[in-house]
């Protein structure tokens, strides 16, 4: 079922493309922002490090290694609609989503046991910008979250196309890019 | 440029519903019609400029007669005016500027001109209209809140935002937050759509290099706001996060800096005001051919002057932070990027005034207004010189100069570049022609009033009236200049009441204004080859572009405008 | 429109005024030329029976010189503003002259509360003085202000002077400037500040040289080193 738009497309490059692109473009501006912000504020005080070292790599290395993990299995259920294999599409759709849900397990995990050590946002500036980069971000995956999920659930009724799989999986890629950026930024240095 | 070539496929979507068919509330309601949006986009906004219009008369009333009750209002205490000025400002920005310039017309316009039957995603922009009608109520309701709305300037510096013991302003402030954050996504859909639809539906033929000035000015507005708004949504986050969570982003006391904000609010700044002039720039370069009778000169350097002018907004932010406390070695470079920034605007208006040479001119409404905006632009322009030069802006910095200076350049845009658009595309909007003696008389009236409200401005910043104060009189040195802003106030009411003969002109035409044809000016692009109004999916067969879209007075045709779908037989176009 | 700037009483205040001289001559020039050439061209080019408008696209180089070429002198009289300008501003904000009084002016919501070393030129001592809004200086020294706040951005102003610096809390910004004519001038607050931003408001006085040492005189009688008479808070700055 391909929208209007989409017939009118030039070699592959369709609307739906476009538009995600631009959006993209336009997070990628608001995720600089903060981190920009971030950087600039490290660079002019000093303790940061001394703060940072109350996170846990550890943890926040498993959270890299499960969304990275959960972009992979995006791309073969983005593969398996293309080969029009509705099964391997909602396994792996599904794969993502929990993998998803585990990063966001993780996360919560984390941030409760900084709070009952005592570490809230207004704690300094470093746990400021932790808390708030991380938060945005992880909002941003529980959108993907509900993304994916909803094509889970059309894809039980085949109304899914590998058009919507391919956008989708944009933006979870660009939601893993981010933390690839927050997590050296924040756990590794 | 590649010539997009959609199939033959495509104009047999012709998607005509008749309004029958899906009832009143699909209709006027919940349309996904760009041309529905974009009325409803014009309303919303003139809605909302009553509101930012009114806060204006209050704020001038009170300094022309402090402490005195202002009419059809009551009396103005300190705490009252600052949430005046402020939500003056921040209404006319983003709740009227932004969706009439870029909501209206780039939504009516776009489809139309490029050839197309609609916008790419026509739900998305359903979508993307309730949401700001969404952020324009969240906006309004800050008004009734315990603590008032929002009193911190339109620019909402911290720590003053950032904690509400220091204006005694809770809820306003965060709702005010949250009705920017709605704004911005409501734009961002409309920008996403504007791109996306300009880039993958042109009609065959249509290449960049034929569309009309109009849309390249909505599209680079669409790109500055989508690549400029990011370091602001940051910024609001963290703003939201010193006020509810209690960080200190912005706050000294725990560590924050209050630059910071300056900084990323800026950056976003400098290409907003961009992101409000283009589509008025635009709608100006598509008038001034029609009622020339000759094609908009320098079309291309227009074009590269635009995109250069775009780049370069993003790097002149803090020359509204020479005096902020910011490195002061920092305002030489930026002192220099914004100087720059005049050639291409300065291209723009050689460039406009060239058009006239050697035309046919004729004086209808939409050219008074586009003549208007040229000479008002260049009034604003050239006084942002005095800002841009550091030492000069020690003295003018925070004055009534900087406010001369950009309602001179805002509003060349919203008001004369908007009126000149509204009077132009009414007829196609609506099916029905404005009334041209009133149209003229609301022309004299505003420009008149126009310049007797903010030239004047300038006199009194130079003489050193600060911005945002509510009593003049409290100051000595500024006694003298008091009768100045009794001059102004009384020039604002007049401005305001001069828009009175265009809402009667409105409502009137609307009712019973005469029945509009297919192209009233005999102008060349393809909005006019439709009916006026559109039907549902515009064109009856999807129109194919065989030039440019200012052929006025061309030697190959001997009417003197050659539209851009007609092919000419013996000759290739 | 120049004689509308208030009176300048100091030592770089010529160099200000002087830019904003050149800027509004060359200005006020462009604004000659564009608008007379939109005014003539409307004249010359009214629509007229059987006249058909001049087709040109203004593309070619040699057509679009005519636009860009004034770009050029644009440019480059815009570069001769900013080279200009940067000296101005060097000598104002950047080459900051050794200091014949200093000050500290902290600003709070709604006051300037002023600090003065007292007769042993340092701060933090028992003989510092603080008045509020009110800022005493001698003409023709070298006045040196440091610049706090305790809660929000402020903004020092004196328009009489050519001085304008924001201030913000957390840090401390030095402003500084020498008053060639004695009088009594305002020090309104130029950054929105709240609800008392309106109405605050200082008062700088410059004395001439035998004015300045009797005020100090009584500011700080020579006998009462000890005095209880309004004597300082002390450093009361974070």
């Amino acid at each position: 079922m391909k929208t209007h738009a989409a017939t009118q497309a030039i070699s592959g490059i369709t609307p739906g493309k476009i538009a995600v692109w631009w959006f993209l473009a336009s997070e990628v501006m608001v995720f600089g922002g903060l981190i920009g912000s971030y950087i600039l504020a490290r660079l002019g005080s000093a303790g940061w490090s001394a703060e940072a070292a109350h996170l846990s790599a550890p943890m926040a290395a498993i959270n890299t290694f499960v969304l990275l993990t959960s972009s992979m299995t995006m791309v073969m259920a983005f593969a398996a609609v293309e080969k029009g294999n509705d099964r391997g599409l909602r396994t792996f759709l599904l794969l993502t989503i929990l993998l998803g849900v585990a990063f966001l397990g993780i996360k919560a995990y984390e941030y409760s046991s900084h709070i009952m050590a005592g570490f809230t946002p207004s704690t300094g500036p470093f746990w400021s910008f932790y808390y708030t980069m991380t938060g945005l971000h992880a909002l941003h995956v529980l959108a993907g979250i509900i993304i994916n999920l909803s094509l889970f659930v059309m894809a039980r009724g085949r109304l899914v196309n590998g058009h919507r799989v391919e956008l989708a999986g944009l933006y979870w890629h660009f939601v893993d890019v981010v933390w690839i950026f927050l997590f050296p930024l924040l756990y590794l240095t | 440029m590649t010539e997009s070539a959609p199939g033959p496929a495509a104009s047999a979507h012709a998607t005509e519903v008749h309004h029958g068919e899906i009832g009143i509330w699909r209709t006027y309601i919940f349309s996904t019609d760009h041309k529905m949006i974009g009325r409803q986009y014009l309303f919303l906004g003139l809605f909302m400029a009553l509101v930012g219009g009114f806060l204006a008369y209050v704020m001038r009333w009170q300094l022309a007669f402090p402490d005195t009750a202002v009419p059809g209002f009551g009396f103005v205490g300190p705490e009252t005016y600052n949430v005046v000025v402020t939500m003056h400002g921040t209404t006319m920005v983003f709740f009227v500027a932004m969706p009439i310039l870029l909501g209206a017309f780039g939504n009516f316009l776009i489809p139309l001109m490029i050839g197309a039957r609609d916008m790419a995603f026509p739900r998305l922009n359903m979508l993307s209209f309730w949401t700001l009608a969404v952020g324009s109520l969240v906006l309004l309701s800050s008004f009734v809140v315990p603590g008032g709305a929002a009193s911190a300037g339109w620019t909402g510096y911290p720590p003053l935002s950032a904690r509400s013991i220091y204006t005694g302003v809770t809820w306003g402030l965060n709702l005010w937050l949250l009705a920017h954050a709605i704004e911005f996504a409501s734009f961002l859909m409309g920008g996403v759509n504007f791109l996306t639809t300009a880039i993958t539906m042109r009609a065959p033929g249509m290449t960049f290099f034929r569309l009309p000035l109009v849309i390249w000015q909505q599209l680079t507005a669409a790109i500055l706001f989508l690549l400029s708004v990011g370091p602001l949504i940051a910024a609001a986050v963290m703003l939201l996060m010193d006020r509810i969570a209690g960080t200190s982003f912005f706050v000294p006391s725990g560590g924050g800096d209050p630059l910071l904000w300056q900084h990323l609010f800026w950056f976003f700044g400098h290409p907003e005001v961009y992101v409000v002039m283009l589509p008025a720039v635009g709608f100006v370069a598509e008038v001034l051919p029609v009622f020339s009778r000759k094609p908009l000169f320098g079309y291309r350097w227009i074009i590269y002057s635009t995109i250069t002018a775009g780049i370069l907004s993003f790097v002149v932010w803090a020359h509204h932070m020479f005096l902020s406390g910011m490195d002061p070695r920092l305002a030489m470079p930026f002192s220099l990027t914004t100087i720059l920034i005049s050639v291409p605007f300065a291209i723009l208006v050689f460039a406009m005034i060239a058009t006239l040479w050697g035309g046919s001119i004729q004086f209808a409404t939409p050219m008074l207004y586009a003549l208007g905006f040229v000479a008002m632009f260049i009034v604003g322009g050239l006084t942002g010189i005095f800002n841009g030069s550091a030492p000069a802006n020690i003295q003018v910095h925070a004055t009534y100069f900087v406010v001369g200076h950009f309602h001179y350049t805002l509003l060349s845009g919203i008001f004369f570049g908007g009126f000149a658009g509204i009077y132009f595309w009414f007829p196609k909007m609506f099916g029905r022609m404005m009334n041209e003696r009133l149209g003229k008389i609301h022309f004299w009236l505003t420009v008149i009033f126009f310049n007797a409200t903010f030239f004047p401005m300038h006199l009194v910043g130079l003489g050193g009236m600060m911005r945002r104060i509510a009593n003049p009189l409290q100051y000595e040195f500024l006694q003298s200049l008091q009768p100045i802003n009794v001059f102004i106030t009384i020039s604002a009411i007049g401005l305001a009441l001069a828009q009175l003969v265009f809402l009667v002109n409105l409502g009137w035409s609307l009712v019973a204004g005469r029945k509009a044809e297919r192209n009233p000016w005999q102008a060349t692009t393809l909005e006019w080859a439709t009916p006026s109004p559109p039907p549902h999916g515009n064109f009856d067969a999807l129109p194919v572009v065989y030039r440019g879209p200012y052929e006025y007075s061309s030697p190959e045709a001997s009417e003197d405008w050659l539209p851009q779908d007609r092919l000419l037989v013996a000759r290739s176009g | 429109m120049l004689r509308w700037l208030p009176e300048n009483a100091s030592t770089y205040g010529g160099d200000i005024d002087s830019i904003i001289a050149f800027i509004y001559y060359v200005t006020l020039t462009w604004f000659v030329i564009t608008i007379g050439a939109l005014a003539l061209f409307l004249i010359l080019y009214r629509r007229r029976e059987g006249r058909r408008a001049t087709y040109i696209k203004g593309d070619k180089l040699s057509e679009a010189a005519w636009i860009l070429i004034p770009a050029l002198i644009v440019l480059l009289l815009d570069l001769w503003i900013d080279f200009r300008g940067a000296d101005a501003w060097a000598k104002v904000k950047l080459r900051v002259p050794p200091a014949d009084l200093r000050v500290q002016v902290t600003a709070k919501q709604f006051n300037w509360e002023i600090v003065y070393p007292g007769p042993d030129g340092q701060f933090g001592t028992p003989d510092d003085l603080q008045m509020d809004n009110e800022l005493h200086v001698s003409v023709d020294k070298v006045v040196r202000i440091a610049l706090r706040s305790k809660d929000v951005i402020h903004s020092f102003f004196l328009p009489n002077l050519r001085l304008k610096q924001d201030i913000i809390p957390g840090r401390e910004i030095l402003a500084w400037f020498q008053a060639t004519k004695p009088g009594v001038y305002e020090i309104p607050c130029s950054e929105l500040c709240g609800f008392g931003h309106s109405g605050m408001l200082g008062h700088l006085t410059v004395h001439s040289a035998e004015e300045y040492q009797q005020w100090v005189r009584e500011q700080w009688p020579s006998e009462e080193k000890t005095s209880t008479r309004r004597l300082a808070k002390g450093d009361n700055h974070r």
